[in-house]
């Protein structure tokens, strides 16, 4: 048999193993594989691959006085299952809507970053959560907020000796409740025409933070700073009336493709942040 | 095998199993391959259609996204572990539900719900709905599945066979379903003879290009794993096929110039492990993109070049059907709309892409593949490779869906070359993006009409023209050019009438067959139209529709005289639930501002069988000397029944029981030719030919033994049993000479529609039979988003009789489901959408409830008075959908299919002031 040319697949249990290898040898970082398997019609995943769902503490949830810890091999189940706080709620939803449940099951948080499609579910969620993405190399770790991780669609900041090790979630930003929306052109198994998270915290019926993030209207899910702004120090209950189209229309940058065009979508975002932040502000519960 | 191998353990269905494997490998290549386990399927190889679900430590996930190193040392839990000798409780309900059809999404289906019912024994069906909602399925509609899912009972009692003479009408679950739900079942990829040779298409990635060579010998020489490449230049017959003879222009392997984006130009052939995991991009040709013509009106244009010498301004052929003065008519109207359509290319979606291997044997090509058509496949490819066709046999397997695009060869002309050629078995399964790119589609439409009435509602004349994008080649467009005009009018009265259809050639995929052949383009107009028609007349939608309904007496379009006309009754069906749903809706509305109800009705109607052309079925039918009853059954069933329907009408007709009836075939060797499984014609033609060879079988009997037309036959012991009265009288079977066969007694009968040929005006008898439906639709507009939801569906169908009521339901539903996704969200763009998560298709959450209401008009030339229904469910789905969308929020849609972007802007448009 003539030589194939696959090359090596390597998957360690130790992540100090998995840096050191990656250093050495330019490979593609594979975790639930629910994108690089999906992006090929090879019947394996040719090399060279460093698979780290083996390792160690790479998975799961977990927490400081500082920050909430999501292990960057977390599968979108362990996050539905997980117990957390109300300003995770978002997170949830988005996790119950990426493909499947047989997606779920195996894809991970760290991965949906890492692919960094305009429609990425998680990412409006991370940001309404101010999330850090943690990066190790084989010498270096560094923290980037999510923001500055992703640079256009396909496009990260991970360097080729890097894996993403966690998204962390200061604290600070885990209060309040939040909510997602996502729409598309049929219920399940949806690339979204664009989506919605919203994380809201009230003092005494008014709102004393906001975050709103809108995807896939653009290159990247983006935060509107402005609309925040405004709303901020507003009372909770019919904040939604105060939201003014211009001010998601400014944030974001849609495109005409097959799922919608650009005007429609800039419509349908700003009608799903209507949503989004009235069913935030419909049940006001007292501030803890 | 690979440079690096890993052995792994893992546990399936509860056996301690090792694989030898790259441990990136996906889990249902291993499965497959490494170890034989074929039921579980893969349908699109990227996690969008979930056909490949298995339990992995008893969660649900996609095999093909899993690669092996992930279950080392876990449980895996496949569809060949759900039953032992006996089936398991969830199959049982799967088979006694009829959920399923064709049965390629089963294995998936059914592990998503095991998973479901390890924790929750009695789901409720939004549960069910939830929990297989990665899962797609093309045939069913879902409806059957969910309620299966919802009704797994440890306990039930197994439905009873008919007793002789009382199978048609009966609620039969599937003959051929126990294969279908146990994982056995032998698709199109999953039988490869174990030296095969694979099979690799190079495509054209260009819409239009001219290409040349390099050295192929060279790449032969110099790749590992390649063994052999095949062009144009090694077809020793003539390079072309095409399912209407004198139109067949499409050649096997283009030369020298492709005409589609996808269109295959050389075949590669080596070892599997090496070509499917190799980077081809060194295959030495040189293409040279020339401008592509996408627009069909462009096409007939100076300003397109003829894709085609001979034909034209690509103009490839134009029906007509003209009567009456329509110009005169619609002058003189009281009343008169005008309209346009336009309509998208569809795909077909069928979760099975094309698969199947060849070898030879003695002095016979045998091709086993997937197929809806095996005596086509075997004069085409006969005709490809300048062999007899009595030299090749076609073996169809299980055909994962069909719905018109398997009835053209695809795979079937490229097999048999590299057989040929090599000597060797080969085998082929396409890539879900070869699949879309390189098969056909539904015709899109450009379509216009103006249809006028007077005073009292009733239609006085109608105006249809339509072109019809055939793309490439020929196929099945000049099917659509002449169908559509003669169905354009709709099932209504229509004294005066001009209608035109063009297909034309583009640069696009190669348009076909796909249920009701360019019919449901053009009701998606008409019965739009006829709405804003009956509002101007100021009268009911429904009501309009039932004063102008066809009745039995009536003369089509064409000049025929109907009889055994349903339409009436089914629009009649409908009346209380379009009254209920009316009030509903305006109920509903008062308080709601942001969703807004609607409700819409759209008829349908079609003619069986071929237009005007002979489509005959034959049927074999003996009993052999040891007493078996054999049935040579050759009507591809492709899910929607014909293993079923078509015993239960000879059974019947023969006067003994269906559990006696032993299946065989189809298979071009063993069962004679009942042509393809399309145009609605199985269980009319074939199903005709089968009663007339039951009829003539018990004609024989009754004959042998002297005994007149009531007596009671029996087949029990290897004789014959005919009682009448006191007498009785016994044939024992192996006292009779064998004859032809091989059989003591048998029958054979040919049946073909009695039509006529259509004269310059369109007019003659194009159809022996008709069907009849017409379908309600409540839909929910969000106004704000344009998202549509469909909430309910209420479909009255004419079956003339009804031979399987389960069966029947299970079309309905199907063509419902592949109706709204037409209407909402189906839209292939050739290079653009060639997968399973960009062309979208219904899933499990789209598809309202449906109620089935069955009518049975008996139809006099019809066997037992049936009629065709498997491309009529369809027909009035998406219109009726548009009419609910209107109804709900004033938005008008004159393009498929209405995505929400869409929908808002047909709102503001309806909100604008005029």
């Amino acid at each position: 048999m003539k030589d194939s040319g696959l090359a090596h697949y390597f998957r360690p249990t130790d992540l100090g193993l998995a840096l050191d290898w990656l250093s050495d040898n330019e490979a593609r970082v594979a975790a639930g594989c629910t994108d690089l398997l999906a992006a090929t019609t090879a019947p394996q995943l040719s090399g060279p691959v460093l698979d780290v769902t083996a390792i160690q503490n790479l998975r799961g949830i977990s927490k400081d006085d500082r920050y909430w810890r999501f292990g960057a091999t977390t599968t979108w189940t362990d996050v539905i299952r997980a117990d957390l706080p109300p300003a995770f709620d978002s997170l949830k939803l988005a996790a119950r809507e990426v493909g499947s449940q047989q997606i779920q099951n195996a894809g991970t948080l760290a991965g949906n970053l890492c692919n960094a499609s305009p429609a990425a579910d998680g990412v409006p969620c991370w940001l309404t959560l101010d999330a850090q993405i943690e990066l190790k190399s084989k010498h270096t770790t560094r923290v980037l907020p999510l923001s500055s991780f992703l640079n256009g669609p396909r496009q990260t900041e991970l360097a080729t000796d890097e894996i993403v090790s966690a998204i962390l979630v200061p604290q600070t930003s885990a209060g309040g409740r939040s909510s997602f929306l996502k729409f598309g052109a049929r219920k399940y198994l949806i690339i979204s025409i664009a989506m919605v998270a919203a994380r809201i915290t009230e003092n005494r019926g008014v709102v004393s933070e906001i975050a709103i993030s809108v995807g896939s209207c653009g290159a990247v899910a983006t935060r509107l700073t402005e609309l925040e702004a405004a709303l901020n120090g507003q009372p909770l209950l019919g904040i939604e009336t105060r939201i003014t189209d211009v001010m998601i229309e400014n944030a974001i940058d849609p495109i005409d493709d097959l799922r919608s065009d650009a005007v429609s979508r800039k419509i349908a975002a700003s009608e799903l942040v209507r949503r989004c932040i009235a069913s935030l502000g419909q049940d006001p519960v007292a501030s803890a | 095998m690979t440079a690096q191998s890993v052995e792994f353990s893992v546990t399936i269905n509860a056996r301690p199993t090792k694989i030898l494997a790259h441990p990136g490998k996906r889990l249902s290549d291993a499965l497959r391959t490494d170890l034989g386990l074929i039921g579980t399927k893969v349908g699109c190889d990227a996690g969008d259609c979930g056909a490949c679900t298995v339990l992995i430590d008893g969660e649900p996930q996609c095999a093909c996204l899993t690669p092996l190193s992930h279950v080392a040392d876990r449980e895996i839990a496949t569809v060949e572990g759900l039953s032992a000798d006996q089936l398991a409780p969830v199959q049982e309900a799967f088979l006694r539900h009829g959920a399923a059809q064709c049965g390629i999404c089963t294995p998936g289906m059914l592990m998503a719900a095991t998973a479901l019912l390890a924790n929750n024994p009695s789901p409720t069906p939004d549960q069910a709905e939830e929990a297989l909602s990665g899962v797609l399925c093309r045939c069913t509609g879902y409806r059957k599945i969910i309620a299966a899912v919802c009704d797994v009972r440890d306990q039930h009692e197994k439905r009873l066979m008919p007793s002789a003479g009382h199978a048609v009408g009966a609620p039969v679950e599937r003959l051929d379903g126990r294969q279908k739900v146990d994982g056995t079942e032998i698709f199109g990829a999953d039988y490869r003879p174990s030296d095969a040779l694979y099979v690799h298409v190079i495509r054209s990635p260009y819409h239009a290009a001219q290409f040349k060579f390099g050295d192929l010998a060279e790449f032969v020489e110099s790749t590992p794993g390649v063994e052999a490449v095949f062009t144009a230049d090694d077809i020793q017959g003539e390079n072309v096929f095409g399912v209407i003879p004198p139109f067949a222009d499409q050649p096997a392997l283009a030369k020298d110039q492709a005409r589609f984006m996808g269109e295959a130009v050389a075949l590669v052939v080596g070892d599997q492990d090496f070509l499917t995991a190799m980077d081809l991009a060194p295959f030495p040709v040189v293409w040279t993109e020339i401008e592509a013509n996408l627009d069909p009106l462009v096409a007939q244009t100076d300003k397109a070049p003829d894709i085609h010498s001979g034909r034209p301004n690509n103009v490839l052929i134009t029906g007509n059907v003209k009567t009456g003065d329509p110009a005169a008519a619609l002058s003189k109207a009281a009343h008169i709309v005008r309209g346009e359509m336009t309509t998208s290319f569809v795909e077909h979606a069928y979760i099975e892409p094309e698969a199947g291997s060849a070898w030879v044997d003695g002095e016979a090509l045998v091709i086993q593949a997937c197929t809806q058509a095996p005596y086509m496949d075997r004069a085409d490819t006969a005709r490809v490779l300048g062999l007899d066709p009595e030299k090749i046999r076609i073996i169809p397997t299980a055909t994962g869906g069909g719905f018109g695009s398997k009835i053209d060869v695809s795979i079937q002309p490229l097999l048999g070359l590299v057989a040929l050629k090599t000597g060797r078995p080969c085998h082929i399964v396409y890539t879900r993006s070869e699949s879309m790119a390189s098969t056909t589609k539904r015709h899109p439409g450009i379509m216009r009409a103006s249809i006028g009435a007077d005073t009292n509602g009733k239609i006085v004349g109608m105006h249809f023209d339509g072109d019809f994008d055939t793309g490439a080649y020929a196929s099945w467009g000049p099917t659509v050019a002449n169908r559509v005009p003669v169905h354009a009018s709709g099932p209504y009265k229509t004294p005066n009438y001009l209608a035109q259809a063009r297909a034309v050639h583009t640069n696009g995929p190669v348009s076909g067959a796909f249920r009701g052949f360019g019919v449901p383009q053009a009701a998606s107009l008409q019965e739009t139209l006829y709405d804003e028609l009956a509002e101007k007349c100021g009268i009911d939608p429904l009501e309009f529709r039932r004063i102008n309904a066809l009745q039995d007496g009536d003369t089509s379009v064409c000049g025929q005289e109907m009889q055994g006309v349903g339409i009436r009754e089914c629009l009649d069906a409908l009346v209380p639930h379009w009254n209920a749903a009316k009030l509903a809706a305006v109920e509903f509305n008062r308080s709601s501002t942001t969703i807004k109800r609607g409700v819409g009705v759209a008829s349908c109607w079609y003619g069986c069988g071929n237009t005007s052309l002979s489509n005959p079925s034959t049927i074999r039918l003996g009993i052999t000397a040891d007493g078996r009853l054999l049935l040579h059954q050759g009507a591809v069933d492709i899910g929607q029944g014909s293993n079923t329907v078509i015993p239960q009408i000879c059974a019947d007709a023969l006067g003994l029981p269906l559990d006696q009836f032993e299946l065989i075939g189809a298979d071009t060797a063993l069962t004679p030719d009942c042509g393809k499984t399309s145009a609605s014609r199985q269980t009319f033609v074939t199903g005709k030919a089968a009663m007339l060879a039951g009829q003539e079988l018990r004609r024989k009997i009754l004959r042998m033994s002297n005994m007149s037309s009531d007596a009671v036959i029996t087949l029990q012991d290897g004789k014959l049993t005919v009682a009448e009265q006191s007498t009785t009288r016994e044939i024992k079977l192996d006292d009779l000479p064998s004859g032809e066969h091989g059989y003591v007694l048998h029958a054979e009968e040919t049946y073909d529609p009695p039509t006529t040929p259509l004269d310059e005006n369109g007019q003659g008898k194009p159809y022996a039979v008709y069907g009849y439906g017409a379908q309600m639709a409540e839909v929910e507009v969000d106004i704000k988003l344009g998202a549509v939801k469909v909430t309910n569906i209420v479909a009255a169908h004419d079956l003339g009789r009804v031979i399987n009521p389960l069966l029947a339901e299970g079309q309905i539903e199907g063509g419902i489901a592949q109706g709204l996704g037409m209407a909402l969200m189906e839209e292939y763009v050739p290079g653009r959408t060639a997968n399973l998560h960009d062309y979208l298709i219904p899933t499990i959450g789209d598809m309202p409830p449906v109620q089935s209401i069955l009518i049975e008009k008996t139809d006099p030339e019809g066997p037992m008075g049936a009629k065709g229904l498997g491309e009529h469910v369809l027909i009035p789905t998406a219109p009726a959908i548009l009419n609910g969308i209107r109804h709900a929020s004033g938005a008008k849609l004159t393009k498929l299919p209405a995505l929400p972007h869409r929908v808002l802007r047909a709102i503001q448009e309806a909100k604008a002031p005029k």
